[in-house]
């Protein structure tokens, strides 16, 4: 609970620090007041609440879902190296978005949300699908390479597509890129629904995880429906990839290195492996690496802003590979 | 029937047959070799198919032989000798690591190869990207490797350090493309994927020279990988060497990688795919490395030709098809997997 509670506190100071620092500095007072409707200058409040804020909600809203789902797709697959796009997700997405701008010709934000959600969703079931045909069942690594085969598949035809029209091309490495800024203040409830049922599935799913993770046939014995939880936590994963992708970017990489960081923190207190405290200390914790991320962006090279996607990886790989030499991480 | 084991009394050999995987190989071998003609028939000047192997035996008409020989060999040989030393690696890292999703596309080397190629464009450096796209794969490699290095590496941790490595590489590319111009993003989007137009002799010869002491090396390193998939203890009991023949494997695996991608690029899936799709035909327990050269050469060879023969106008880069062909391929074998 204490971890819990840390990570939290962490993510509130991180919120903070998103509403203060960019082009222009607000100090952390201002702040306060601004958000308790106390008495600031109205283009305070006007930064705050018109940019900072939304950008930070969605921040946070993107944050939780990769955390949640980047944990519960290595527990799904038992398998470190999963990431949330790894059921096709991320790839579904980037092809409906560029199918979307280069034969429907659009081009805002707003108006691809809708077919990256679609995409994702479409190529989470398609990989689902076919890993679960044969003879032999869904196992861990076949979700896990279906996941891959798909993956390569519809980036080779997005790419393909790129290639051939140039003029896609700048708009789909701005997306691809995964940024806080391009999507507007009206998709955060737009998403918000999705992300909510999905962490609520992802967080009930939490007992049974711990169950899978002694191998399926432990978990048969122990009374768990493996089967359904591979379809409980696959819908977990596809809501919440899905909204995330579709608002910032493919940006999975939160989701692949949060998990380790998480299971890291729990060893102290010998829970590494229960997910009861790993999926709410990764949905917590996520969300402060993207801030982090787009907070260093938007001040590191003024005037431009650096998209968060980028330093996601520039300031979480290195932290990663830290975390991966100092300690013997838990093995899954 | 899987395994056959003989043991002869003179001379005094034993050892196990797999007559599955020797029919896979031959089946594969044979695919690949009608891909690659096809491949050197196909172009403004079309060739049957007998005056290929005619023109390759070096018999048959002298202007052929020398269409054949100087202008479609090369492309034909290094997209072949690239494939099978795509596919090797990724064989032997998923046996060391014992993970399926641990090939060299996965845990940095092609990254390293993509982000040293494309810092090489944006700054302008004309020539010498093959050497850039060497140096890249293999400096990514050397870092992971250095940084797995704590209390002795384990294969566990050469991945996880491996894709932290890979990512920080994709970002570093994305950024460098971002920042960049259209043309120059373009440029290197087309090298990125992998591509074998305009191949020469000059890129052949030096994978041919790379691959035929490589490939021997990688098969020479064959039993440690299999003492190494039981584990680490498991390995030192049996006498395995386990960090030397772990470093010899990664060296072996990303030397493969490396000159495959100054040759024809980092060209996508071949090395992640070919193994697996080689293992499920055959049915073995780990990835065969012969069997994973082949299907890596015939991925490659087949999509170059799907790419030229279905979109003539565009030369598109033949990583875009490897994608496409070889992913329902793997997919397929996935579905009517068995119980074993």
């Amino acid at each position: 609970m204490k971890l819990v509670a840390a990570a939290a506190g962490a993510l509130v100071l991180v919120c903070l620090l998103s509403l203060s620092l960019g082009a222009r500095q607000i100090p952390l007072d201002q702040v306060v007041r601004a958000l308790t409707d106390a008495e600031v200058s109205q283009e305070v409040r006007d930064v705050i609440w018109s940019v900072r804020a939304p950008r930070t909600m969605l921040g946070v809203l993107a944050g939780v879902a990769l955390g949640l789902s980047g944990a519960l797709m290595q527990a799904l697959t038992r398998n470190p190296l999963a990431d949330p796009g790894i059921l096709g997700v991320s790839a579904g997405a980037a092809f409906a978005v560029v199918l979307s701008m280069g034969l429907l010709g659009i081009m805002t934000m707003s108006g691809f949300v809708w077919f990256a959600f679609a995409g994702a969703l479409i190529a989470s079931i398609v990989v689902y699908g076919l890993a679960g045909l044969g003879r032999d069942g869904m196992s861990p690594v076949k979700l896990a390479l279906a996941g891959v085969a798909v993956t390569f598949l519809l980036s080779s035809v997005t790419s393909a597509f790129v290639l051939v029209d140039p003029e896609s091309l700048s708009r789909y490495r701005f997306w691809s890129a995964g940024s806080l800024s391009g999507a507007g203040t009206q998709v955060v409830p737009q998403l918000l629904p999705f992300v909510a049922v999905g962490a609520v599935l992802a967080l009930a799913s939490a007992p049974a995880l711990n169950s899978i993770a002694l191998g399926d046939d432990v978990a048969r014995g122990l009374g768990r429906r493996v089967g359904w939880v591979r379809v409980q936590g696959a819908a977990a994963v596809m809501l919440l990839t899905g909204a995330a992708v579709a608002a910032i970017g493919p940006v999975v990489f939160v989701g692949l290195v949060v998990p380790h960081l998480a299971r890291l923190m729990a060893r102290h207190g010998g829970r590494e492996a229960d997910h009861r405290l790993l999926l709410p200390v990764s949905a917590l914790l996520a969300p402060c690496l993207l801030l982090v991320a787009d907070i260093a962006g938007r001040i590191i090279a003024p005037p431009i802003e650096v998209q968060a996607g980028l330093l996601v990886a520039l300031i979480g790989g290195p932290f990663f590979l830290v975390l991966a030499r100092r300690q013997r991480l838990a093995q899954l | 029937m899987n395994r056959v084991t003989f043991r002869l009394a003179v001379p005094p050999v034993s050892g196990v047959l797999r007559p599955r995987l020797i029919v896979v190989c031959v089946a594969v071998t044979a695919v690949t070799f009608l891909a690659f003609c096809l491949g050197i028939g196909l172009g403004e000047f079309p060739l049957s198919l007998g005056e290929v192997i005619q023109s390759l035996l070096g018999t048959g008409d002298q202007g052929i032989a020398f269409v054949v020989r100087e202008l479609r060999l090369p492309r034909a040989l290094t997209g072949l000798l690239a494939g099978a030393a795509f596919g090797l690696s990724g064989a032997l890292f998923q046996a060391m690591t014992r993970n399926p999703l641990a090939s060299p596309d996965m845990i940095g080397v092609t990254q390293g190869a993509g982000v040293a190629v494309v810092a090489g464009l944006v700054l302008g450096v004309g020539s010498g990207l093959p050497v850039l796209g060497f140096a890249g794969a293999v400096a990514a490699a050397l870092l992971t490797y250095l940084l797995a290095w704590g209390r002795g590496s384990t294969g566990y941790r050469i991945v996880l350090v491996g894709i932290g490595v890979s990512w920080i590489c994709t970002s570093a590319t994305e950024y460098l493309m971002v920042t960049s111009g259209d043309f120059q993003a373009q440029q290197a989007l087309g090298w990125l994927f992998g591509n074998l137009n305009g191949r020469s002799w000059s890129h052949a010869v030096p994978l041919a020279l790379a691959l035929a002491v490589l490939l021997p090396a990688a098969l020479l390193l064959g039993r440690w990988t299999r003492a190494l998939q039981l584990g680490d203890e498991v390995a030192t009991v049996l006498g395995t060497p386990v960090q030397a023949a772990r470093l010899a494997l990664l060296l072996t695996g990303v030397a493969l990688v490396a000159f495959a991608t100054a040759a024809a690029g980092p060209i996508a899936f071949v090395a992640l795919g070919a193994p697996q799709i080689a293992q499920r035909l055959a049915r073995t327990a780990w990835p065969p490395p012969v069997a994973s050269a082949l299907a890596g050469a015939g991925v490659v060879l087949a999509a170059d030709l799907v790419a030229r023969l279905l979109i003539p106008d565009v030369e598109l880069p033949v990583g875009v098809v490897t994608g496409v062909l070889g992913a329902p391929l793997l997919l397929w074998l996935l579905a009517r997997g068995r119980r074993t």
